[in-house]
């Protein structure tokens, strides 16, 4: 290559790297996790807002935030019989599930986590859910009253 | 009374009575929903035997295509305590 082209635009060749951020798609999720039983309230309430904290810092936008309680576990875990479950739904680019997801790991108050990609229908669902309009699963009632 | 579908072909007592001629369909089909929620597992139950197993789609009628959503709503379900992976007497 003829020394040439590197002296006529020095800038072009000397400039630093640029960094290129890859684009990720923006997708709806949905988390729920479990609180162990054994915090008191306060400790709980602390314990959410780590994690909404955690979803902000990574410019995730928080659709949701929906406690469902104390509630009677279906098999222990971690010799816990209850806990407290809460979802979050949130939209965001792919990598913030892997922060969240390191954070729910490595705090011990959380026993157990799940993320869930959301489809359209999912996300129409869970907004029906939201608003009360739960005609969905009163169809769904009388089915069975059918079929048995 | 139509005899229940599950035991149709095995169960001995249910050869003299008349077969059920209702014809099984996909609940999820017919009532137009489209999305399976692994959070509400009072649902689910429907779909799951007294030991908290999967029943086969040639009892529940379902389609191949809610099938495979409601397995893995069971399985979501379970992993979040909601549904016990095995159960004695759920029903």
């Amino acid at each position: 290559m003829p020394e040439s082209q590197y002296l006529c635009a020095p800038n072009q060749f000397f400039s630093p790297p640029t960094f290129t951020p890859i684009v990720m798609e923006v997708r709806n999720y949905e988390t729920v996790f479990i609180v162990t039983p054994v915090l008191n309230e306060s400790q709980v309430q602390e314990t959410v807002e780590k994690f909404t904290q955690v979803l902000k810092e990574n410019s995730a936008a928080l659709l949701s935030t929906e406690a469902w309680g104390l509630r009677k576990l279906a098999y222990p875990i971690q010799k816990k019989t209850t806990g407290y479950y809460y979802c979050l739904s949130f939209t965001g680019e792919g990598n913030i599930v892997d922060v969240l997801e390191l954070a729910f790991r490595r705090d011990e108050r959380i026993i157990r986590f799940l993320t869930t990609v959301l489809d359209k229908h999912a996300v129409d669902y869970n907004n029906r859910r939201r608003n009360g309009e739960m005609n969905l699963q009163k169809a769904a009632k009388e089915t069975e009253a059918v079929a048995h | 009374m139509a005899t229940p579908a599950f035991n149709r072909n095995n169960d001995r007592s249910a050869m003299n009575k008349p077969q059920d001629t209702r014809k099984k369909y996909c609940r999820f089909k017919k009532n137009g929903i489209k999305y399976v929620d692994y959070k509400d597992p009072n649902f689910l139950l429907k779909f799951v035997n007294e030991q908290g197993r999967v029943l086969p789609r040639r009892l529940t009628g379902t389609s191949l295509k809610f099938q495979r959503k409601v397995t893995q709503a069971i399985a979501k379900a379970r992993h979040l305590a909601l549904m016990p992976y095995v159960a004695d007497a759920l029903k």
